[in-house]
């Protein structure tokens, strides 16, 4: 056995600060080698993927790979799983929905998607409405609340120029009533839910309110949903409860519209909808 | 600037090394470590544990695509991954523990680098003999025996390499079921891509790269080297009683010569194929066997054990004064060997603890903030939560919850016929929607804030739970 080589002395780079110098050691063979293999695979991936930014795009690369290619080719992937589910659902008599679980799971996941979408503008993203747009939460509903209805709705809409629109007006009584007997009126409903008014004018009230108002609202002003007429007795209101907005109300009228979706989503779409809007806790 | 005419290579070649076979004690404690390691690295796939008909009985299994993972009778879920975290900080206080105590003790004997270059020179001395053997095979032509001898090698080192990759993937999934898959040319591209790159870095690191791969790529040493301490038992050499060192034991002046004589056992022997003699250095990883190789030619010459030994710093110092050095104990019994010995117990009894007052069901609940709170048409108040139920056991559970009973909140689940009863399914979790109803006019309808607790009950076992949340009421 020879002894091993004194090892010499390791070579400086010559840099020097404060008198602590640089050995210049060499590199690990390996280590060179698995730098050369990098550069070899970033000459081949250059060539293989897209790589070099020109003008409009970039080199295509001859694997033809692209990740746009790929999110298509994965929505593709997606639609057709659904294809069958999603004419199942089109198809669906919309109050057995909710017994069938894979059904109901996948219609209130994609009728989420479909609100989200659609519908949060207005209603908001959590559904709860804003003022003159109902709050779909609770369980007040002025054109029905339950799966058919709301179907309905979302299909038609309400006030806009479809023909299978729910239509009502809210006339602006400012026009042929007194401002007295709108004060009266305003009294009598403030009454009607207990809240702060003057007896002697809601009695008078209750006689306008009845020639008036009772042809929708109904004398106790329970409301009316065929006419879309909202119940003025409960703790619900579309555009607030207080004396100055009622008054508001009733001198100008008001005219909520909600577009007609039918010819917009597919059938499958607004019964996902119709079914995501029903489990938000208020359907009937 | 360097001078032009004596440029040192941009790079250098490694210098193979030759480890000669040694025996000992410290060799025999590595042996014992390897069979241990490799048998449960090799062997824990395949042990069963039943677990009922709907989970799986495979003891020790890390199932991703169910986000499970099974150990013996203890299923961990992945909100439990505080489990993991916390195994993690007790390798990492035992490290500084075993680091300050015994330096680069895992290194040495424990890290599956260590083991499988171990495992791979058994092969290798197997098929090629020892070092003496190795070296003229290393330096002969390419002739018929050499590539035999080689190919050879090679594949056992490839069957072993396969092995281990076959071994890994076996943790992921059903293994009788896998192996029968991968005979038969049946199993997922990925289990056979994942043994494929596993065989190859085995033989890569075990068979070729070998200590390269802790000179080089492995940050362990460095980190380790700062754990150090002076009285921190290393393997070292005592240079005041070997030097000089010299071969001639008859020659004239022999009896000024250390007890060294020279006979680069020590070198022969190390895998890392360094030099223990020129002291402490990066590369060594503590293996011991050049103690086992030095105290075979002391034996031999008549002159006492330990001339390279493990010793710490202070005992070197203390040694060459002539001093008494510490008794091994004090190395090791020492604060700091004792504060991370507290540490790293306090964190297994907060594991082993926790592991035993873990339920078997669970929730977590989250108020809707979208709206926070809904106005119904009588004038209560309604809150909604997602509620997650979790469901531990292996069959089908009614769960039924329920709100604080000292309040006048009704609770209502979404989609249940009573409203408050709920299948959760075995081994899962459970999205529920959850409404909370305070009347019209009651305390928590007009307060903002009111504390609320949620109580799941599980109506097998009776077993219950709570979650606190809040109600978030008008205001007004």
């Amino acid at each position: 056995m020879t002894k091993k080589p004194e090892k010499k002395e390791v070579e400086t780079t010559g840099h020097s600060w404060d008198g602590i110098e640089e050995l210049n050691n060499p590199l690990p063979r390996w280590w060179v080698w698995t730098f050369y293999a990098t550069i070899a695979w970033g000459i081949v991936y250059m060539i293989a993927y897209p790589a070099w930014p020109l003008i409009n795009g970039a080199t295509r690369g001859v694997l033809g790979f692209s990740t746009r290619a790929e999110v298509a080719a994965d929505i593709q992937a997606v639609t057709d799983a659904n294809a069958a589910i999603e004419s199942k659902l089109a198809a669906a008599d919309l109050t057995t929905v909710s017994a069938d679980t894979e059904l109901q799971s996948y219609a209130v996941n994609a009728g989420g998607a479909v609100f989200r979408t659609n519908c949060s503008q207005c209603h908001g993203s959590g559904a709860a409405g804003a003022k003159g747009y109902p709050n779909l939460l609770d369980d007040d509903w002025l054109w029905g609340g339950d799966i058919e209805a709301i179907a309905y709705t979302i299909r038609h809409g309400v006030r806009n120029d479809t023909d299978d629109a729910h239509f009502s007006e809210m006339s602006a009584f400012g026009e042929f009533m007194e401002e007295a007997e709108i004060t009266q009126v305003v009294n009598h409903v403030l009454s009607l839910t207990g809240q702060d008014h003057d007896a002697g004018l809601a009695a008078a009230g209750a006689v306008v309110f009845e020639e008036n108002c009772a042809s929708c609202h109904m004398e106790d002003g329970s409301g009316d949903r065929d006419q879309g007429a909202p119940n003025l007795t409960d703790a619900i209101w579309l555009y607030g409860g207080d004396a100055e907005t009622i008054t508001a109300t009733v001198t100008n009228g008001r005219f909520g519209v909600m577009p007609a979706w039918g010819p917009r989503l597919s059938d499958a779409q607004v019964n996902a909808v119709a079914a995501y809007v029903h489990q938000l806790g208020g359907g009937e | 600037m360097p001078s032009s005419d004596n440029q040192e290579p941009l790079y250098a070649a490694r210098e193979p090394v030759f480890p000669r076979r040694v025996s000992g004690i410290f060799r025999n404690l590595k042996w014992w470590i390897m069979f241990a390691t490799l048998g449960v690295y090799y062997l824990t796939p395949w042990i069963r544990w039943d677990r009922g008909e709907n989970l799986p009985d495979q003891a020790v299994l890390v199932d991703l695509a169910g986000r499970r993972f099974f150990f013996f009778w203890i299923e961990i879920w992945p909100h439990e991954f505080y489990f993991i975290a916390g195994l993690l900080i007790m390798a990492g206080l035992g490290l500084f523990l075993f680091t300050s105590a015994l330096g680069r003790v895992w290194c040495g004997y424990a890290c599956p680098q260590t083991v499988w270059t171990d495992l791979f020179i058994l092969v290798e001395r197997w098929i090629e003999g020892d070092r003496n053997a190795r070296v003229r095979l290393w330096k002969a032509k390419w002739n018929f025996r050499k590539w035999r001898l080689r190919i050879t090698k090679w594949l056992v080192w490839v069957l072993i390499g396969l092995a281990t990759g076959g071994a890994w993937v076996f943790y992921f999934t059903d293994a009788p079921a896998l192996l029968a898959d991968l005979l038969t040319f049946n199993a997922h591209p990925v289990a056979y891509t994942t043994i494929a790159f596993l065989t190859l870095t085995t033989v890569l690191f075990g068979g070729f790269a070998r200590e390269q791969i802790c000179i080089y790529m492995c940050p362990w040493p460095r980190i380790q080297a700062a754990m150090m301490d002076q009285d921190t038992l290393t393997v070292a050499y005592r240079s005041w009683r070997g030097e000089p060192r010299g071969k001639h034991r008859k020659a004239a002046g022999a009896d000024k010569l250390g007890d060294c004589i020279d006979c680069n056992a020590c070198v022969n022997v190390c895998p890392m194929g360094i030099d223990i003699r020129e002291g402490q250095q990066l590369e060594c990883i503590t293996c011991a066997l050049c103690i086992d190789a030095c105290d075979d030619v002391m034996d031999k010459i008549g002159k006492p054990r330990g001339l390279i030994d493990y010793m710490a710093l202070t005992d070197e110092t203390a040694e060459i004064s002539g001093n008494e050095p510490k008794k091994v104990w004090k190395h090791i019994l020492r604060p700091r060997t004792i504060l991370y010995t507290a540490l790293w117990s306090l964190v297994g009894f907060g594991l082993v603890f926790a592991l035993f007052i873990r339920p078997e069901i669970d929730m977590s609940v989250a108020p809707v903030r979208n709206p926070v709170f809904v106005t119904m048409s009588d004038g209560a108040i309604r809150n909604a939560y997602d509620v997650r139920l979790l469901n531990k056991h292996g069959d089908d559970r009614v769960f039924e919850m329920s709100v604080g009973s000292d309040t006048q909140l009704a609770i209502k689940l979404e989609g249940s016929e009573d409203g408050k009863s709920v299948l959760v399914p075995a081994d899962d979790t459970l999205l529920q929607r959850v409404y909370v109803i305070a009347p019209p006019e009651s305390a928590a309808a007009k307060a903002k804030i009111t504390d609320v607790r949620f109580w799941v009950r599980d109506t097998v076992n009776d077993e219950r739970t709570f979650t606190n949340s809040v109600f978030h009421g008008s205001g007004r």
